[in-house]
């Protein structure tokens, strides 16, 4: 029979923690340098790449740059206007069709849809697959159906807007319904409880309590748009167009595609500071709305 | 609201059944049975006036039966508490009064519940205008994430109440008992405030819409004893204009401030994974807890089991 001494005693030595061993250590060790020597290849890549394009670009960033249009053969007096004009046309394009689309199918998955019933799942595992579906393939979609086919746009920019917001509606529509999941169901019962009608706790209380995260995903999905360049070129953008784009006319062009048609030029050397300063502006735009994403999740977010 | 707008049927049409001024008159039912059933045993003390006569209530979810048969009359002007173990259905037997199992999917509701004089689960009732009218505050406090103005005023706005706004959200607040604690900051968000102010905070935003019925489910199960104590107050003052219905698992709480009891039990006998919630006695308060006729009641409420 132990005592209760002896309980005690073993207890304590039971409990004591044990030295690590050697072997542990070297292991742990390793496998931490491995994990550093992993970002910091990743980080090296891109210092290098970063560092070539402004070695490249930087001394050509001038008004110039902005204000000229794209030429051929000069390529010391050349811009890129109408890739900038077109670019902020895609956008406004994009913005302009992927919000009430978006927002509007992630409230109707979220609120009204009944997932036993079969096509509502149908929609859902496609919306998630569509998210997923190479940016090419878009392209030809928009070929075949907006281009030609049934909308028969032809090259124009408004073509190229539609293609784009097929391409990162997918990417709203699921960031859009996880911000309207984040709103607690309370919230929905304590609205509807007050005799507040379905639609008035989707538009008075759901939407103004994800609107944050919503415009989030809208920001990143249009920065993801905005570098997108192989649908364009399937669409049949136009080359180094010197007349800007417009509602009326077929002028498709965007930065991206300025800057691949300056690198695959046969005088490639000529025109590739040109192309090194369009990526630079371009990161630029990228990081402003990447930073102002980041500033609206963290102003507006909704604690719950 | 002004007593005609009170009066407006329930219905998104007109029933040819019960024309407005009929139901509007119905709603007081006299019974012959006495308020103090003292005397003959199994004699249930039914309310004088009536504000819920429900019969034969089930309830279930994808055809699993939780709540079975459920005959009550619910007094006007009086509190009503429901007690019972976990997972009796006395929550979703409240929630069956202002329709809130219609918002969860696969949800059913069978039997008769007639609040003046309509039944609420007459085809042509609808759920939003039944909602207007009964109020409801919830086990966890769920403030709006918007000022404490805005969350008072949410109500009368989307009902679109007539009236300065500044005195319904006072009125509300002081009703609440909450005026005085918050008056210089109506502006601040509602986030800021205690648990117990929180609580208060929902139940003046059911007032501001002026329910005749208050449902509260648990309200005091997240506070501390203090604010239990003042949403206990509030509730005896608030039983002059409106009639309460709470769910509580404090038995003392249903012992201080209730008229009425109902207890629930959950019933296991119907098989393997079932759980049927079932009303076991209802009675006066004073009654329910010194003299019980069932014998599972008078266990539960001397803690012998639940």
């Amino acid at each position: 029979m132990s005592t209760g001494k002896q309980i005690a005693d073993a207890a304590i030595a039971n409990s004591a923690i044990p030295a690590p061993d050697g072997t542990a250590r070297v292991k742990q060790g390793a496998f931490k340098s491995l994990m550093y020597g992993a970002l910091a290849l990743a980080i090296l890549g891109l210092v290098l790449l970063l560092g070539d394009v402004f070695n490249d670009g930087a001394g050509k960033i001038s008004p110039e740059l902005f204000t000229n249009q794209p030429s051929k053969i000069r390529p010391e007096t050349s811009g890129f206007q109408s890739a900038l004009i077109g670019t902020v046309y895609l956008m406004g394009i994009v913005a302009f069709l992927v919000v009430p689309l978006g927002v509007a199918t992630a409230i109707y998955l979220e609120e009204y849809a009944d997932r036993t019933k079969w096509w509502n799942r149908l929609v859902e595992v496609n919306i998630q697959n569509l998210a997923g579906v190479p940016s090419v393939v878009y392209g030809i979609l928009g070929l075949a159906f907006i281009v030609r086919g049934p909308l028969s746009l032809g090259r124009t920019i408004v073509a190229g807007g539609i293609t784009l917001a097929l391409l990162v509606l997918p990417v709203v529509i699921i960031v859009a319904r996880e911000a309207i999941r984040a709103v607690p169901p309370s919230i929905r019962e304590g609205s509807l409880a007050l005799g507040a009608t379905k639609w008035q706790t989707i538009w008075k209380q759901v939407l103004p309590g994800s609107i944050a995260g919503i415009a989030t995903g809208v920001i990143l999905a249009l920065s993801r748009a905005i570098g997108e360049t192989a649908p364009l070129l399937i669409l049949g953008a136009a080359i180094s167009p010197r007349i800007n784009p417009s509602l009326d006319n077929e002028v498709l062009t965007a930065m991206p595609l300025q800057i691949f048609n300056w690198t695959r030029d046969s005088e490639v050397d000529k025109f590739l500071p040109l192309a090194a300063a369009a990526i630079l502006v371009l990161m630029v735009v990228l990081l402003m709305m990447n930073s102002l994403a980041i500033f609206l999740r963290n102003r507006y977010e909704q604690k719950w | 609201m002004s007593d005609q707008a009170k009066r407006t049927p329930l219905m998104t049409e007109p029933d040819p059944a019960a024309t407005p001024g009929e139901a509007a008159h119905r709603h007081v039912h006299e019974h012959d049975a006495p308020t103090s059933a003292a005397g003959a045993p199994g004699e249930v003390a039914r309310p004088a006036q009536t504000i819920f006569e429900c019969k034969g209530v089930n309830v279930s979810y994808s055809g699993t039966l939780a709540v079975e048969d459920v005959d009550i009359d619910l007094g006007l002007n009086e509190i009503t508490a429901f007690i019972g173990p976990s997972g009796c259905g006395k929550s979703t037997f409240l929630r069956v009064l202002n329709r809130m199992n219609d918002l969860i999917p696969g949800a059913k509701v069978e039997g008769s519940v007639v609040y003046h004089g309509q039944d609420l689960y007459a085809r042509n009732v609808d759920p939003v205008q039944v909602r207007k009218r009964i109020g409801m505050v919830f086990q966890k406090p769920n403030p709006f994430p918007k000022s404490i103005y805005d969350n008072i005023a949410f109500g009368p706005r989307i009902l679109g109440m007539k009236g300065d706004m500044d005195e319904i959200v006072e009125n509300a607040l002081r009703g609440a008992a909450l005026w005085e604690d918050v008056k210089d900051r109506l502006k601040t968000n509602a986030f800021g405030m205690s648990g117990g102010q929180q609580q208060r905070l929902c139940i003046a935003r059911a007032l501001a819409t002026e329910p005749d019925v208050l449902l509260m489910d648990e309200p005091c199960s997240a506070l501390d004893p203090v604010s239990t104590g003042k949403i206990e107050d509030l509730m005896l003052e608030l039983k002059e204009r409106l009639s309460i219905v709470i769910v509580t698992h404090n038995m003392q709480q249903a012992a201080r401030v209730s008229d009425r009891t109902a207890f629930f039990i959950v019933d296991l006998s119907a098989g393997e994974g079932k759980r049927i919630g079932k009303l076991i006695e209802f009675d006066e308060t004073q009654k329910i807890f010194t003299n019980p006729t069932d014998e599972r009641t008078e266990q539960y409420v001397t803690g012998k089991f639940g």
